[in-house]
């Protein structure tokens, strides 16, 4: 049920004094003590060989008065990861040593747990909140903390039944009588202070320096959060030097609608459709991980035409994910709209099959708990196999020969926005964008779930690490998927899609999961904590756009602001997952 | 050579264009504004143009497709509506926003309740679509429905008045699903009356 570990991590205890293991029942992994943190993470990292950070995140233990780091430490080379937590005690200013300076992947992770839970990470370089705004009162993902419009701490609420007593929400007080207010606030005389004065600061150590006898300056660039070519309400602020970005940093959270809180009042079940909302583009992914997570947790099997369904629409996804990305750069670059509305042809008729199959396009709330929600009728499945063996095929090369050879699109491409194999590992960059950089780490072949390893599949790699690969390794992607496809139609057996019942109160035994898959994006990690009772108690997600986005400022630095935006684009961000 | 690469993708856009009207004369008229044109044009054999003229044209909605759900009503001998619901509150339970209100009613002499919603409420508003209630309802009460059409102009509180259908709409927009249940229905009333008689 468990995360397996490795025989070297099994007497990890004797090579690393003060190391314990975690002995909760339904735990795993190792607690680590504080003060020891930075030199173990510098053991795990160079001794054990743990060199991608996969996800930080902390819970809040209210009861045992307790805040714990949780960290899952993967190695590029494959295989089972290492999962370690450090405790802390739950008061006011909490802190423990940031592990930025050894895995920069953790920068941004480790600012939504300060953001969120209010958890300093001392030595953190820049370390402000990072989705709610400066000046935000409390910590949203605190159990202690309540929304506006609070209601109760789990669904479902006792108001909708049998009473009913039907009221719109904005008819009540929106905080009702949960507002708080900082220290020492009084309305009568509070001015506001600039609210991006801690960003701009950030920016601003790079002042302005003499060349060549011209006094130049550094002019402060505000791209977005309304622009045509981030992708959503997304923006980054750029320090320039002439054309040339000095710093970057991107600003995120419009978006956020603290999804993870919802998820803590939400019952395990309710949890899926919301999942759907994440990476809007692939919602039958975003449901395999959650499902993964908790069925991990439950200890149940998925019957095998299950299995091969969620492989069938999640390769299916993947196809279209990765198509529309194509269409999308391509409109960053200013060929509006040609390759993007060709993408969309093929996107159309794959979302035709998810629609039949799950019931809506986009939001498909299709898996289960130990299955997927309706088996695929014989007319979509013949719809699925014209698609794989005839159409796809050959629209994905006529893409290619639309696009691949543009030499205005190559000289955009070849050689911008570099990431060297070792920052790219360091700052947590999976997906695409990792085998783009010469590592054929893709967890569909490195820890397998679900039916991977039956498979006949090639991992993709790329060596340059640069655009035009990024994008190229996504082509060949394409071609992998519809080799998988292709398998898995060939082999999809008949049977049941769901183990057990319908139900929609399952019980989940106490204890902790971490789910990951391989997402379109990158890696998609669910981590879910469940206390025996019928709402997770943390549900964490680690999003791939959230976390590949570390690496923009490495990018974009050097380049010019014009590229920026292509390189913003070969990210594949996607809001939904960005903000949460 | 320069630009070799650009009129490879140039000439794909080309032939695109062209098979606009290849396509066109092949279905001589019969293209547009009919159910076999839209048919093809999603279909893994479409070439051409690939549009859809909403609302003049509409796609075909699958019969899985899943909008804002309403409540299942069986038609009386004389015209009155025998809901299914029996205001059990699973929906109530199920549902991922909690956007369904359920006043369940009471006897006015014994004061005990009665199987029936004396009101029902969903907020469509605040509804996701995700079809949790249909999925879960014992009764087959509650199902999904096909209607997409219902942007207003304010809020769409809908009442128990409004969200009531009648079984045969429902036989019409989703015939397997239906067929299957009532098979399921037929065998447990047959089941309960073989008990009873032993």
């Amino acid at each position: 049920m468990n995360t397996p570990v490795l025989n070297e991590t099994l007497d990890l205890a004797a090579q690393f004094p003060g190391l314990s293991a975690d002995t909760r029942p339904g735990y795993s992994g190792w607690l680590v003590p504080a003060e020891k943190l930075t030199e173990f993470a510098t053991f795990a990292r160079d001794t054990l060989g743990y060199d991608l950070l996969s996800s930080v995140t902390a819970v809040d233990y209210l009861e045992q008065n307790l805040f714990e780091v949780v960290y899952h430490a993967y190695k590029t080379a494959g295989g089972p990861g290492l999962e370690f937590k450090v405790q802390i005690p739950r008061q006011d200013p909490a802190s423990l040593p940031s592990v930025t300076p050894i895995w920069p992947g953790a920068d941004f992770q480790e600012r939504e747990a300060y953001d969120l839970f209010g958890i300093r990470f001392e030595n953190h370089p820049d370390l402000r909140r990072i989705l709610m705004w400066e000046g935000f009162e409390g910590y949203p993902m605190r159990k202690d903390w309540k929304e506006a419009f609070y209601e109760d701490e789990t669904k479902p609420f006792k108001s909708r039944w049998p009473e009913g007593k039907h009221s719109l929400a904005e008819t009540r007080a929106a905080f009702g009588d949960n507002v708080s207010f900082p220290a020492g606030f009084d309305p009568e005389k509070w001015t506001p202070t600039d609210p991006e004065e801690l960003l701009y600061a950030s920016l601003r150590k790079y002042s302005a320096e003499v060349k060549d006898g011209i006094k130049t300056d550094h002019v402060l660039v505000n791209m977005g959060p309304q622009h045509p070519s981030t992708h959503g309400v997304f923006r980054a602020v750029a320090m320039l030097d002439g054309e040339t970005v000095v710093s970057l940093k991107p600003v995120m959270g419009y978006l956020h609608r603290n999804h993870e809180k919802i998820g803590e009042r939400n019952t395990f079940l309710q949890n899926m459709p919301y999942t759907d909302r994440l990476d809007y583009f692939n919602s039958m992914y975003n449901n395999w991980g959650y499902s993964l997570a908790v069925e991990k947790l439950m200890g149940i099997v998925v019957p095998e035409r299950a299995e091969y369904l969620r492989v069938i629409m999640g390769e299916l996804s993947r196809i279209q994910n990765h198509l529309i990305l194509f269409g999308m750069l391509w409109n960053d670059l200013g060929a509006y709209f040609t390759p993007a509305l060709y993408a969309f042809e093929e996107r159309e008729l794959i979302l035709d099959i998810f629609e039949a199959v799950s019931g809506t396009r986009m939001m498909c709330n299709y898996h289960r708990f130990g299955g997927v929600v309706r088996d695929v009728d014989a007319a979509s499945l013949q719809k699925i196999k014209g698609l794989v063996f005839e159409r796809l095929p050959r629209r994905v090369e006529e893409m290619n020969r639309l696009l691949s050879e543009n030499e205005i699109f190559i000289s955009r491409m070849k050689g911008i926005g570099y990431l060297s194999l070792e920052d790219s590992i360091a700052y947590s960059v999976t997906g695409p964008n990792l085998r783009a950089a010469g590592i054929p780490y893709d967890i569909r072949r490195a820890q397998p779930y679900g039916i991977y390893d039956r498979f006949e599949f090639d991992i993709p790699v790329r060596h340059n690490s640069d655009l035009l690969d990024r994008y190229l390794i996504r082509m060949d992607e394409i071609q992998q998927s519809l080799r998988i496809l292709r398998q898995a139609l060939q082999q999809l057996p008949e049977g049941p899609v769901l183990t057990g019942k319908p139900q929609y109160q399952v019980k989940v035994p106490a204890g902790e999961a971490y789910g990951r898959v391989e997402a379109p994006k990158g890696e998609l990690g669910y981590y879910v904590v469940s206390n025996g009772k019928g709402n997770p108690y943390r549900y964490h997600i680690r999003t791939p756009s959230f976390v590949n986005i570390t690496s923009l400022e490495k990018m974009c630095v050097g380049t010019k602001i014009a590229d920026f935006v292509t390189i913003l684009g070969m990210v594949d961000i996607v809001l939904g997952e960005l903000d949460r | 050579m320069y630009g070799q690469g650009l009129l490879k993708g140039l000439s794909v856009t080309l032939k695109r264009f062209i098979a606009t009207y290849t396509d066109d004369f092949k279905w001589w008229g019969k293209r547009y504004f009919n159910a076999d044109g839209i048919a093809h044009r999603s279909s893994k054999d479409a070439n051409g143009i690939f549009t859809v003229q909403y609302p003049e044209e509409k796609l075909p909605t699958p019969e899985e497709f899943r909008y804002v759900p309403f409540l299942v009503y069986d038609e009386g001998e004389n015209g009155e509506k025998n809901i299914r619901c029996t205001s059990c509150g699973i929906c109530a339970k199920a549902c991922p926003p909690q956007c369904i209100w359920i006043v369940r009613s009471s006897d006015p002499n014994t004061g005990r309740p009665v199987p029936q919603p004396a009101e029902f409420y969903i907020d469509a508003d605040i509804c996701m679509n995700c079809g949790f209630c249909a999925e879960y309802c014992p009764f087959d009460a509650i199902k999904m429905d096909h209607d997409y059409e219902i942007a207003s102009y304010g809020r769409n509180v809908l009442n128990k008045e409004r969200l009531m259908k009648p079984a045969s709409y429902y036989a019409q927009i989703r015939p397997l699903n239906n067929a299957r249940e009532e098979t399921a229905r037929a065998e447990k009333a047959a089941a309960k009356a073989a008990k009873a008689q032993a």
